[in-house]
């Protein structure tokens, strides 16, 4: 802190104070700190995905030889790359079963798929419900940014309906999948969560990784670039003030409101 | 009648090829570089400028079998993929081809996985060759266009009812503007009449199997060697195809396109957009007085053994430049060639050359070797072995990126 009091402001000092004690830095040695920035779009929200499951490992405290990333294909696909530890990016939709085929061999390493919504509900859907149904202890991160954005901008299994895209430039005729919908009846883990609240999105990966079974943590973040601008956002802090505005913290444990986030802890299958 | 001339990439090329052929059913699914094609037909159906149903799909998988189905009521049917999405589909390739179903499909190249690159050589399309699947390779933007005009004839026809892949290769085609004539939908209307299938098709109070199980190898060998027999034929009727095609929009398109061949002592062979670039250096090799010259093959599926036999005859050298490579064997091409020209008794030196393996550039001077490798082979008789175009540049970056690796 030598410098920083040199600089004689109290007001800095104690400002700058709060910020190392609120800002642990220990989540960047996860990373391969060379590589960044990233190369997604600015306004993007994977990034702040990308950080918070640092920090999930770092507040686990998870050794770098005992943690695995596996990734598919999209904008969301290229996270692996980043992490400074073991990693597999992979075919489109097959992240899950590269994963599960991790975990059987040596189930002593902890190991995390970071993939989009497109990847795994849309090309990978069929391997997430069986991954749940054998319930392999694995953690899915799934950035569900609504939309096909690595390709442009075309309809994913998340898109709202009636939104517009390059795919459906009058609206998606079609509904989104409700994903906790996969996981009732089942002895599973689901966290919806968004970019916008970081405690909560820390958190739903912490508990996800502590989990003993298959977790799922859906974190909405938003894509400006290629979705947001289309259904009417002026910019990415606009969508972050809509989740902040449309999101509501919910403690049920059973199901969640199309407009809630929170935990959800089936134990059906116990 | 007055032609329309506009500036269009290679990918809304081939998408105005399906606007004109009024195709009614637009499977779809995105992927690099192929995305556009399917942007653009979306944009056109939501706008009501076409009449088909749009769908985007869950994968490739369900993509084309949900294209072959449609086929099989008897719908016009196109859809549109590429390189991790055509293997990613592979499956039904064969399945909808043994529908003997007129689909028509756009494969846009890219280099497979792993490792994951973007930029094109025919690795992807090639794999399919074996499927049942007519294959047709377009250099130019207007080809992409007139070629699925011409795939849909050649699909739907009687003597062959086998589906067509159509190639354009990523990003050097599919995102390169040219101008590009637009025929007006009544004039194609002439060439391409509305489908109206008599072969098997589901249609309602005709109840019909498809796709039943045979075992036993009697009838299964039956049944495959069907499709190879309508493959086969369709040769014959390609030709009648393309010669209306002539009469009706003055644009030629032979099954290998010869550039500077017929007197060529020294010929190239090549397929897809390089051949543009492999067309600039024959012609810098004749402005130095060198016999030389390019067949470009457009038909692949059919394999156009006699055309290619009686193309080389009076060649001294010939080079096949493979853009993708058989791990363990070699050149694709170059193996197809060679057993074309087996039983010939006066063929030409063959020589085997892999290059633009994911998209990588071929640069003049690469070109140039393979034109002094042929030369000197047609002077001393000896046939050098098969060689990866790579240039000193590109193996010390190579070395570059090994250092940084630590793998020196």
């Amino acid at each position: 802190m030598s410098t920083v009091e040199r600089r004689g402001s109290s007001l800095y000092v104690k400002s700058l104070r709060l910020y190392f004690m609120n800002t642990d830095i220990n989540y960047k040695r996860y990373l391969k700190l060379d590589l960044l920035p990233t190369p997604w779009c600015p306004g993007c929200g994977n990034g702040i995905v990308l950080k918070a499951v640092c920090q999930a490992f770092d507040e686990l405290n998870l050794p770098k030889e005992g943690t695995v990333i596996v990734s598919g294909i999209g904008c969301a696909g290229r996270s692996a790359g980043f992490f400074d530890l073991d990693s597999v990016h992979t075919a489109h939709g097959r992240a899950i079963p590269v994963a599960e085929g991790i975990k059987y061999a040596n189930d002593a390493l902890t190991v995390v798929v970071l993939s989009g919504d497109g990847d795994l509900l849309g090309i990978g859907g069929n391997h997430l419900l069986h991954a749940i149904r054998r319930n392999t202890n694995i953690t899915v991160v799934c950035y569900a940014n609504e939309i096909y954005g690595m390709t442009g901008g075309q309809v994913s299994p998340l898109t709202p309906h009636n939104a517009k895209t390059v795919t459906s430039p009058l609206g998606n005729a079609d509904f989104p999948i409700d994903v906790q919908s996969y996981f009732k009846n089942r002895n599973s883990y689901f966290a919806r969560t968004t970019a916008f609240h970081l405690n909560h999105l820390k958190k739903s990966i912490v508990e996800a990784l502590k989990f003993k079974g298959f977790s799922f943590v859906e974190a909405r973040t938003m894509c400006i670039v290629n979705y947001g601008r289309r259904v009417g956002y002026k910019n990415s802090h606009e969508m972050l003030m809509h989740y902040k505005e449309f999101y509501k913290v919910s403690d049920d444990t059973e199901e969640l409101s199309q407009n809630e986030i929170g935990i959800l802890r089936h134990t059906a299958g116990l | 009648m007055e032609k329309v001339r506009e500036m269009l990439t290679g990918n809304s090329s081939a998408a105005w090829g399906v606007r004109l052929a009024e195709v009614d059913y637009l499977p779809s699914y995105p992927i690099t570089p192929q995305t556009e094609v399917i942007e653009t037909l979306s944009k056109w159906v939501n706008e009501g400028l076409m009449d088909a149903t749009f769908v985007t799909l869950d994968s490739e998988h369900s993509m084309i079998t949900a294209a072959g189905a449609a086929s099989a009521t008897g719908v016009r049917t196109f859809t549109a993929t590429s390189s991790q999405g055509l293997l990613f589909g592979f499956e039904m390739l064969y399945t909808v081809a043994g529908w003997r179903v007129p689909l028509v499909m756009l494969n846009v190249s890219r280099g497979l996985s792993s490792p994951i690159t973007l930029e094109p050589d025919h690795n992807d399309v090639l794999a399919a060759r074996d499927s049942g699947f007519l294959q047709i390779h377009c250099e130019t933007c207007q080809e992409a266009l007139d070629s699925i005009l011409m795939a849909y004839r050649l699909a739907e026809d009687e003597r062959v009812l086998l589906p067509v892949l159509v190639n354009i290769d990523g990003f050097h085609l599919s995102f390169t503007r040219e101008p590009v004539e637009i025929p007006d939908v009544e004039t194609v209307r002439r060439f391409l009449p509305p489908y109206r299938p008599k072969h098997a098709f589901f249609k309602a109070s005709q109840p019909m199997s498809q796709g039943v199980a045979v075992l036993g190898g009697a009838v299964y060998s039956y049944f495959k060697y069907q499709m190879h027999l309508a493959a086969l034929n369709s040769l014959d009727v390609y030709k009648t195809v393309a010669q209306e095609f002539y009469e009706i929009f003055g644009r030629s398109y032979p099954v290998i396109e010869g550039y500077m061949a017929e007197d060529a002592d020294y010929l190239l062979i090549m397929t897809n957009s390089f051949s543009t670039t492999g067309k600039a250096a024959i012609k810098r090799a004749r402005d130095k007085g060198i016999k030389a010259g390019m067949l470009r093959l457009r038909l692949i599926r059919p394999f156009p053994e006699l055309d290619i036999q009686n193309a080389v005859k009076q060649a001294k050298a010939v080079a096949v430049f493979d853009q993708n490579i058989s791990i363990g064997k070699g050149g694709i091409l170059y193996s197809e060639i060679a057993g074309a020209l087996y039983h010939e008794k006066a063929r030409p030196l063959l020589l085997s050359f892999i290059g633009g393996l994911g998209g990588k550039p071929v640069s003049a001077s690469e070109f140039e070797f393979i034109i002094e490798s042929m030369i000197h082979a047609a002077e001393t008789g000896k046939v050098p072995g098969r060689q990866l175009l790579y240039t000193e540049d590109e193996w010390s970056e190579i070395n570059r990126l090994k250092g940084m690796a630590g793998k020196q």
